[in-house]
């Protein structure tokens, strides 16, 4: 994913290319290319991304639709998150006779 | 509590092996630095199919001829993982192929070697592509992550890609006398260009501090090169092929195998324009360029239109 590009002025647009590896599994970011439309998107994905059956479920997206998050604001994003361990099972203590929960 | 600067929080960054992403702030020379080296190595993809692409019309069976087509199709799309991750430092495709074309960025010399024989095909998959394997396999872990990922792809295919070299030597070198006089004829020409791949020594490479330091480049040029004779020297063996160096000769004390001097100016007017096909690949390649842009060109048009015509459908 990119930011700030100095598009080319006849190039193709930017693609983001998620694959699904196997059935059960997330889609999940694999790289980018460049097509003229979604459909080309998908045929190029398949054989720059999928040429040894990596793949079962291809989508795509055009980067320029990806909105990201800030790193330099991560911080203040996931602060909300940061004090809260009583999320995690570990932070509760059972008693020794209680094997299995 | 001082604020860490920029540069501090990157260098922390650094130091702690995490991985550098493209929104993340960074110096402009690692980002140039990473520019050249990752376009460098894309555009070395793209120009490192003409040497071969010689060869399919005329590979000796319908298997050779699979193998290689799927071989130069791989180089296509390694080029192509590095190009999209050279593109996420803020560079254009459009630009990166003008620096190709225009001779302001380099591609691996070796590519400007001429593959005179069916031998050579074997030679390039087992020197050229073991050497740039060697050359590689530390990139996995580089700082840069969309470097780091495209280089754990090209590196899972890229071993095929030496195996089905060293087999078609294998094959030359067990065949008849003409067969392993071809063989061994490529080895001797293709030994020392590959050698030349990993670069110049490293007492002639001063950058070399700074991007291990960055972790964009993990082993010195020596290093990497030392590792390669040791690795091939044992293959040449099993080849029953003799060295092209006739002073390899293995060091006790220092566990690794000495060699001859490279031809470092060979090397120099190599990379300076004057080998013996560099102006050969580069017209090729913008031959290809210029003449697929109407083929660019109708494709856009096409999808343009159709997408208007979609969005008429929609407003009526």
């Amino acid at each position: 994913m990119t930011k700030d590009i100095k598009a080319g002025k006849n190039e193709w647009p930017l693609w983001e290319v998620f694959i699904r590896s196997k059935a059960g599994l997330d889609h999940k970011h694999a790289g980018s290319l460049h097509a003229a439309d979604a459909e080309m998107a998908i045929e190029n994905a398949r054989d720059v991304y999928t040429r040894r059956m990596e793949g079962v479920s291809i989508w795509v997206v055009e980067s320029k639709n990806i909105i990201a998050s800030d790193p330099g604001e991560s911080e203040s994003l996931y602060e909300p998150a940061n004090d809260k361990i009583y999320r995690h099972p570990t932070f509760y203590n059972l008693p020794e006779e209680v094997k299995y929960m | 509590m001082t604020v860490p600067t920029f540069q501090e929080h990157f260098d922390s960054l650094i130091d702690r092996e995490v991985t550098i992403e493209p929104k993340d702030w960074m110096p402009d020379d690692y980002r140039k630095t990473l520019i050249r080296q990752i376009s460098q190595h894309a555009h070395s993809e793209i120009i490192g199919m003409l040497p071969e692409g010689n060869w399919i019309t005329r590979a000796p069976t319908l298997r050779r001829k699979a193998v290689l087509l799927a071989k130069v199709q791989d180089e296509a799309g390694h080029g192509l993982y590095l190009y999209s991750a050279a593109e996420t430092l803020g560079v254009s495709r459009d630009e990166l192929y003008e620096q190709l074309h225009s001779g302001k960025a380099k591609y691996s010399s070796i590519f400007n070697y001429p593959t005179t024989s069916w031998a050579d095909i074997g030679a390039i998959g087992w020197l050229v592509d073991g050497a740039a394997i060697m050359n590689q396999v530390p990139l996995c872990r580089t700082s840069y992550g969309p470097y780091a990922r495209a280089m754990v792809r090209v590196c899972k295919e890229e071993s095929f890609h030496q195996r089905q070299g060293f087999e078609i030597m294998l094959t030359l070198a067990k065949g008849t006398e003409v067969q392993k006089k071809m063989a061994q004829d490529a080895f001797n020409r293709w030994w020392w260009p590959s050698l030349m791949m990993f670069g110049p020594p490293d007492a002639e490479s001063p950058n070399t501090a700074q991007s291990v330091r960055w972790r964009i480049k993990r082993l010195t040029n020596d290093e990497l090169r030392q590792k390669f004779i040791d690795v091939t020297v044992e293959q040449a063996k099993v080849l029953g092929l003799d060295m092209p160096d006739k002073d390899i000769k293995w060091n006790e004390e220092r566990g690794h195998y000495d060699s001859g001097p490279i031809n470092w100016e060979e090397f120099k007017n190599v990379v300076k324009g004057n080998g013996p096909c560099n102006k050969q690949r580069l017209d090729t390649r913008k031959k290809a360029w210029a003449e697929g842009e109407w083929v660019r060109d109708a494709a856009m048009a096409h999808a343009d239109k159709r997408k208007a015509r979609q969005q008429a459908a929609k407003a009526a």
